[in-house]
């Protein structure tokens, strides 16, 4: 999972529905696939993005290499840094953990288990 | 044959040796390409920009692929280990899930641009536990996915739907939790290229004042069109394709092609075809 989707990703246990966002990220290995380089899609999605979120869960896996504000316009070398963050970093395995339920959410071979239990639905 | 969504739960029943036989059949993957391509035109999206689009029940990435050469980014969703396995393995671009759309989804608010969905709804019809009941299911699924969708996005569900009880069960969540829009019947006098579309509009944006619904293809005085073959959308394909040439730079072109077989031999991968003047063409055989 690209770090990009992370970015979008919030609990769905039923009922959880405050402060479930990010989903911490620990015990992370990461690997990096390299993409095509697409500006206009990342303008695109640097519009969607929680920044402050982003920069939280970059650390967790010790990326530090974002600004801590997001810049007015986006020169080449801002844009090439975030495609490396937002779509060449790949979270392989690791855990993703609720901050408000605790759910745990388990990424296997770089694919998240959304699965709930019955009486988390 | 029986349908499968009654012989076993899509978990269950596309297993290693399903979910290989039906990513591997070639009819499966031409007629998965048409339905496909057809979603992408229900869609309407911008043209000439990447779009940020789920795919509900990717199964083994046949429909994400198609995503992937149109330029677009994509997450998938899907239920069944054995198909996001096999999807691991063909490379595809986008990320992958493994997910039970009944539990609902767990997008930020205006995460997607669209969502396509190709033969998986009438899936979630199924009561395969005791504990589910369909509308429950429905309602959670449309709710989340309402939400995870920017207004003025659309979600474009393929589906064989039972009888019509079932469409109209559908619907009227689907409708409940907010979205509008309907049935799009392609070909309805043709037995067997007769294809139903769910096209559900998620709010409007700005400048439109009520979502145009999409017309259908073969009927009235388009009849005469029926198609002969299952291969029937094949030219529209590639009219598609050649109309968007040289507008949209695909994410695949031959350079980038090159350059992913280049690492993956490095990284001392078998198997990965030599480079010849067709590399990065666009798969005619495919349709
Ligand atoms: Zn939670």
């Amino acid at each position: 999972m690209r770090l990009v989707t992370h970015n979008m990703l919030q609990c769905h246990v039923r009922g959880c529905n405050v402060n479930n966002y990010p989903l911490q990220l620990s015990e992370v290995e990461i690997e990096i696939q390299e993409t095509e380089f697409n500006s206009q899609f990342l303008r695109s999605m640097i519009r969607k993005l929680e920044w402050s979120a982003l920069i939280n869960s970059a650390r967790e896996i010790g990326i530090t290499t974002l600004p801590e504000v997001l810049p007015d316009d986006f020169d080449e070398d801002f844009l090439r840094n975030i495609h490396r963050v937002l779509l060449e970093t790949h979270i392989q395995q690791g855990k993703m953990t609720c901050p408000n339920c605790n759910h745990v959410y388990l990424v296997r071979d770089g694919i998240p288990n959304m699965l709930l239990n019955e009486s988390e639905t | 044959m029986s349908r499968p969504e009654y012989q076993a739960p899509p978990e269950l029943y596309y297993n290693d040796k399903e979910a290989n036989k039906y990513t591997s059949n070639t009819r499966i993957q031409s007629i998965q390409a048409e339905l496909t391509c057809r979603a992408i035109e229900l869609l309407n999206l911008p043209e000439n920009e990447p779009a940020f689009l789920l795919d509900i029940g990717c199964g083994s990435g046949l429909s994400g692929e198609i995503l992937d050469e149109e330029g677009h980014f994509w997450v998938g969703i899907d239920i069944a280990p054995s198909m996001l396995q096999i999807a691991l393995e063909r490379e595809v671009e986008g990320d992958l899930f493994l997910q039970d759309a009944g539990h609902g989804l767990g997008f930020r608010p205006g995460t997607f641009d669209g969502a396509i969905s190709i033969s998986v709804l009438q899936w979630l019809c199924n009561a395969d536990r005791k504990s589910h009941n369909p509308v429950t299911r429905l309602n959670r699924f449309f709710t989340t996915l309402y939400s995870s969708l920017r207004r003025g996005a659309r979600a474009i569900f393929q589906f064989y739907p039972e009888n019509d009880d079932q469409c109209e069960l559908i619907m009227n969540v689907a409708m409940k939790c907010g979205f509008q829009g309907g049935l799009v019947v392609d070909y309805p006098n043709s037995k067997k290229a007769k294809k139903f579309f769910l096209c559900l509009f998620a709010g409007i944006n700005g400048t439109e004042s009520k979502p145009q619904m999409p017309k259908a293809l073969g009927v009235g005085e388009n009849e005469g069109d029926e198609p002969k073959t299952v291969n029937y959308s094949s030219e529209r394909i590639q009219e598609r394709n050649t109309k968007t040439k040289g507008n949209r730079k695909s994410i695949k072109d031959r350079d980038w092609i090159l350059h992913k077989k280049g690492i993956a031999r490095m990284r001392g991968k078998k198997g990965i075809p030599l480079d010849t003047k067709f590399t990065g063409r666009k798969r005619k055989s495919k349709f």
